[in-house]
């Protein structure tokens, strides 16, 4: 694969927990690449290891063993400061922001790039009017985020990481908790701020059909814990998406790019 | 929400300060004439000697006591629940106040009868006590945190809060078993809560110390706003998440523990007043919420200093005004939950 637009690689990457004394090794001898441009979608089974993986490339837990290399330098060396120029995070975890405005959420996004009271200039001004734009999500600029609905939330946090202007944006289970018009339409967004924007997109998800056709590329976490990675061309090809789940009785059906039973 | 609604609810809190300010400089166990009042604050003296110390050295320092003491304890309030990402979170509720109260608790008793009064002439015993709140509050902050690292639920760091405030009370009652009868009247009137505990000399102490920590909150805003996404969003956001926290409750600690060791464990303004400054401006962004929440703080713990005073059979305890006005609050934002924003 040609590798000239990578922007972030993982070498020998070992993720998994300490649980007391024992460390539990959940996946290891990791070597994944974002690029430039690129939407990758993470896929496995629950339980797999995606959300432990994801905590390790955005660096919210420290990985057991390996680098991950940016520009040069290991993401792992860097201060918490640094590091929010470089990755833009949208999670699922609750947030306790229902009073502030759509434009106030956006706005937290510039504070990497802000003085020590966090005060917006015009630019920063322009750059969240801007990223809520882009976002889809310009209409509800003043609405309070508590009266948005599922989808237009995401929206609104993804225009977050957006005004963060970091060259990767990493989304856990992105579409998750969304209706599937809301899914669909996160899904083009995600797709169009890598191929328009030149963002390197990494998310994970549980819904395989649209990520199958969505993404450029997919990393497959298998059932016996290893990574595949490739196209979806490639991976359905090689019939990897048939390591996918444990469960016999179900096989993925190339014709319509999910699974049958 | 709008520049405009910001601006009018300062406006209103500032005028609501003066007004109580004044009303609680005119009223008193003693009546003063208005224009006497004037005569006194102006220098030129009343001609009665009685009414110029009234006003000069009981009814001002208690204005700026109860003013100061109301901005802080909001002020620790809106840290905490910040912080812990609890709504229900308040300096009194999560023991910080108690912890403060049994360190206190601790000097007055051992130093006892020997202290002459709850805060003697001498300096030394005042600073002692301030070290016993600072050293108490300090105590339940380090308690909360591992315990928050544990328990994950909000609501069970509220009833650890609860079980820090039964565990420090059953100290106090075994301290004050031992205790001579002096030191245990003097804890006693201490643990009613009163505004009138600061005497001119001891003001730059307390007055400095809130303010610093008060300069020290508005700094944080922006982390402050931050934490709001949760950890891992901040963190995301450049922050240091665990520097930030040990920083906000150091703030948190020492308003609390200077505001205790002064005026007693004053409750529900701490959690209340966040509230009601998040309510009235429609936000939870900090650079307006914080200077709202000192406002209304003081707004509030004047209201109680004068319906305090104004009983003409004598003084009525803070502790026994705070619950009047703090409760059905709490009950209205638990009630309409699911109607005010910023729980959504």
């Amino acid at each position: 694969m040609n590798h000239d637009n990578a922007i972030y690689s993982t070498h020998n990457l070992a993720v998994g927990y300490r649980n007391g004394k024992n460390t539990v090794t959940l996946l290891s001898g990791l070597n994944l690449t974002l690029e430039k441009g690129k939407l990758v979608a993470l896929l496995g089974q629950n339980g797999a290891g995606k959300s432990t993986l994801l905590r390790a490339l955005t660096c919210d837990e420290r990985p057991l063993e390996g680098t991950i290399e940016v520009g040069g330098k290991n993401l792992l060396d860097m201060s918490q400061k640094q590091r929010s120029h470089i990755i833009g995070l949208v999670s699922t975890e609750r947030i306790q922001a229902g009073a502030l405005t759509v434009t106030e959420l956006v706005g937290l996004g510039r504070q990497p790039h802000t003085g020590f009271l966090g005060r917006l200039d015009r630019e920063d001004h322009e750059i969240v009017r801007q990223s809520m734009e882009d976002a889809g999500i310009i209409g509800k600029a003043s609405e309070y985020v508590s009266s948005l609905s599922d989808g237009e939330r995401q929206k609104a946090m993804i225009a977050r990481a957006l005004a963060q202007e970091t060259p990767i944006i990493i989304l856990d289970e992105p579409t998750a908790f969304l209706d599937v018009a809301s899914r669909i339409e996160t899904m083009r967004l995600l797709q169009t701020l890598a191929h328009e924007r030149g963002k390197a997109v990494l998310l994970s998800s549980h819904d395989i059909s649209q990520s199958l056709m969505l993404a450029d590329e997919l990393w497959l976490i298998t059932t016996d814990r290893q990574v595949l990675t490739g196209t979806t061309q490639q991976l359905v090809a090689d019939g990897a998406m048939n390591r996918l789940f444990e469960n016999r009785s179900i096989h993925f059906n190339p014709q319509i790019l999910d699974y049958s039973f | 929400m709008t520049y405009r609604r910001y601006a009018v609810t300062l406006i209103v809190l500032t005028v609501l300060l003066v007004l109580l300010a004044l009303a609680c400089l005119m009223f008193g166990s003693v009546d003063i004439p208005a224009d006497r009042i004037i005569d006194i604050l102006s220098g030129r003296g009343s001609g009665n000697k009685a009414w110029d110390i009234i006003i000069l050295q009981s009814r001002l320092p208690m204005i700026a006591t109860a003013a100061l003491a109301g901005a802080a304890l909001s002020v620790s309030g809106l840290l905490l629940q910040t912080t812990f990402n609890n709504p229900l979170a308040g300096p009194s509720i999560l023991g910080v106040s108690s912890g403060a109260g049994l360190g206190v608790a601790i000097v007055i008793l051992a130093l006892g009868g020997s202290l002459g009064g709850l805060f003697g002439e001498s300096m030394g015993s005042y600073m002692a006590i301030l070290l016993g709140a600072l050293m108490g509050a300090g105590v339940v902050l380090v308690v909360l945190i591992a315990f928050s690292a544990i328990v994950r639920s909000n609501t069970m760091l509220l009833i650890i809060g609860i079980l820090v405030s039964y565990l420090t009370s059953s100290v106090v009652q075994l301290l004050n078993s031992v205790a001579t009868e002096e030191g245990v009247h003097n804890y006693v009137s201490w643990g009613f809560g009163n505004f009138s505990g600061v005497s001119v000399a001891q003001m730059p102490v307390y007055a400095g110390i809130i303010i610093l920590a008060l300069i020290g909150s508005a700094l944080m805003v922006k982390p402050l706003n931050a934490l709001l996404l949760g950890t891992r969003y901040a963190r995301n956001l450049g922050i240091n998440v665990s520097m930030t926290r040990n920083i906000l409750l150091l703030i948190t600690g020492v308003l609390t523990a200077v505001v205790t060791a002064f005026c007693g464990p004053i409750g529900f303004i701490g959690l209340v007043v966040p509230h009601i400054a998040r309510m009235s401006l429609g936000t939870s962004n900090h650079s307006r919420l914080l200077p709202a929440t000192i406002l209304s703080g003081a707004v509030i713990a004047l209201l109680c200093a004068l319906v305090s005073v104004v009983n003409p059979h004598g003084i009525i305890p803070i502790n026994a005004i705070t619950p009047i006005i703090g409760v059905p609050i709490i009950l209205y934002i638990i009630i309409n939950r699911r109607r005010i924003q910023y729980f959504n």
